[in-house]
């Protein structure tokens, strides 16, 4: 149906959301190599929720600023490329609601 | 010099605030560490909070709680492109004393639940990130904190640090869980006024629904989507096997918005306004990929324990539940004075002769059965759609014809001997 709304952006819901960043990253790839040259589908680009994972040219950047701390990053990645931990005590995602 | 309790808890969601409340009113010297702002900071959940297991422990909590709406009706809708095949069940009972359940918004209702554990006499500390178990001789001895001199010591630690158990991970209790052991949900709580929502849902003041959504709301996938009423906002929400998502490239908040603007959904939410976004995994594996819970000096329960029936969209009841049994079975170690597994393994026994045990084994084969085939949501929802219209749509033919039509569509009979051989292995996996 080409009159359905294309509808809203990731960066539109995650503007919805608090976050308390920490000012370093609790999200780190091992090994930027094997993002670039074994993952051709950088599968963690499309099944992360808040987009945190970006693909820009050669190199994967990590936005961990506005990350849901949900893990599927740790447990999906094929590579097992990704070490999680949780941010400092306090900061990252704060929920209000549900 | 370090701090000793007698019980330290990891997390204060309602496997760890359970377990520390009913400790604290036994007397018990317990810690509760929160990593969150405050409790249900850092938790999701779809909305539904079943009384029953609430109610074992605060009698009459809904009194005083912050609950939404008691529901009085849950439907199920089969989704089709341009169609949907619903059903459900209202019931004026559930919108009475004793209730069965309730829509609830978690970072509300754990704070207020923590409080309680802290009126009880449980001490709790927010902002603070358990890194790892102290371990001395095998024997889990205390934690070790994100804080100054955070190292503190108990006779035991109580894990309920939820879906990505990092402390029970590295106990050995259980391997990294695999993409089809956990779902992610993604949801959004939507703003609107409680007329609205009391009228298109067909609803009293004080009244609730619930909806729940398969298969062309996960794109035929395995998994469902949702639809909850709150005091005045919605919860809508999907939830997919993260393995689905992988296999399909499918970018969760994408199939949110799909979700939102179908057709048979969007008049529900329309003039809706977003509150905010949410995503978190659930821990679906169910009774096969349940880790070790038990070691000494230490228990695990709740989300971290894989403790969800996901065919019932139960989860946290089971922690409530599984979060009072462990703090049973400590107390039991504390007047034997014995903090080793074999002591602490009354938890575990309890556990598995519970509801929490029994139903994790009923349906220990469902969902992998219908994540290995994808059939049921790919093909039969599609198919039940097709034959309500063919048996609905008057157009002058008669319904033997009809039914003859149905019975074609449903292919050769090599496929009929499939349909049928499927949802006898259906029944059997659910039974």
């Amino acid at each position: 149906m080409s009159d359905q709304p294309k509808g809203q952006s990731i960066e539109e819901k995650q503007y919805l959301v608090r976050f308390k960043a920490d000012t370093r990253s609790h999200l780190h790839v091992l090994d930027y190599d094997i993002c670039a040259t074994k993952c051709p589908d950088k599968i963690c680009t499309i099944f992360c929720p808040a987009e945190v994972y970006k693909w820009e040219d050669v190199r994967m950047h990590v936005g961990y600023e506005g990350c849901h701390e949900c893990g599927s990053c740790r447990i999906g990645c094929p590579h097992q490329n990704i070490k999680w931990e949780y941010p400092k005590g306090g900061h990252g995602i704060i929920f209000r609601l549900a | 010099m370090a701090e000793k309790f007698d019980v330290i808890v990891v997390g204060a969601g309602p496997a760890g605030t359970s377990c520390a409340y009913t400790l604290a009113k036994a007397g018990v010297n317990v810690l509760m560490i929160e990593r969150g702002e405050y409790p249900g900071s850092k938790n999701v959940m779809g909305g539904v909070l079943y009384r029953k297991m609430m109610e074992d422990l605060i009698p009459e909590f809904y009194k005083e709680a912050p609950v939404e709406r008691p529901i009085v009706e849950q439907r199920f809708m089969m989704l089709d492109q341009e169609s949907a095949l619903t059903f459900g069940y209202k019931g004026l009972e559930w919108g009475r004393e004793p209730y069965n359940n309730f829509t609830v918004l978690r970072a509300k209702f754990d704070q207020w639940f923590a409080d309680k554990a802290v009126e009880a006499g449980a001490l709790l500390i927010n902002e603070t990130v358990v890194l790892e178990c102290i371990v001395e001789g095998g024997k889990v001895v205390g934690v070790r904190t994100d804080r100054p001199d955070g190292d503190v010591y108990a006779d035991v630690v109580v894990l309920a640090d939820g879906v990505n158990s990092l402390l029970a991970k590295s106990l050995g209790f259980h391997k990294e869980f695999r993409p089809d052991e956990v779902a992610l949900a993604v949801m959004e709580v939507l703003k609107l006024d409680k007329k609205i929502i009391e009228d298109r849902f067909n609803l009293e003041a004080n009244q609730g629904c619930t909806i729940e959504i398969f298969g062309d709301a996960t794109k035929g996938i395995l998994g469902t989507a949702w639809l909850y009423t709150n005091k005045e906002s919605l919860n809508i929400g999907v939830g997919t096997m993260l393995s689905g998502l992988i296999k399909h490239k499918l970018k969760p908040y994408e199939l949110l918005e799909y979700v939102k603007q179908h057709p048979m959904i969007r008049p529900y939410i329309q003039g809706s306004e977003q509150q905010e976004y949410l995503a978190h995994l659930i821990p679906e594996g169910g009774y096969r990929s349940m880790p070790r819970i038990v070691g000494d000096g230490v228990l695990v329960t709740g989300d971290a324990a894989q403790l969800v029936n996901a065919i019932h969209r139960e989860g946290s009841n089971m922690a409530m539940t599984s979060g009072v049994l462990a703090a049973e079975a400590i107390m039991a170690a504390r007047e034997a004075d014995d903090f080793t597994e074999k002591t602490l393994d009354s938890y575990r026994v309890k556990l598995m002769n519970s509801f929490v045990g029994h139903d994790l084994q009923k349906y220990k084969d469902a969902t992998h059965h219908f994540e290995k085939y994808p059939h049921y949501f790919e093909q039969y929802i599609p198919l039940m759609n097709r034959a309500a219209s063919q048996m609905f749509t008057v157009d002058g033919t008669p319904k033997r014809e009809k039914q003859k039509k149905i019975w074609r569509d449903l292919g050769s009979t090599g496929q009929k001997f499939k349909i049928a051989r499927d949802l006898y292995n259906a029944w059997k996996v659910m039974k």
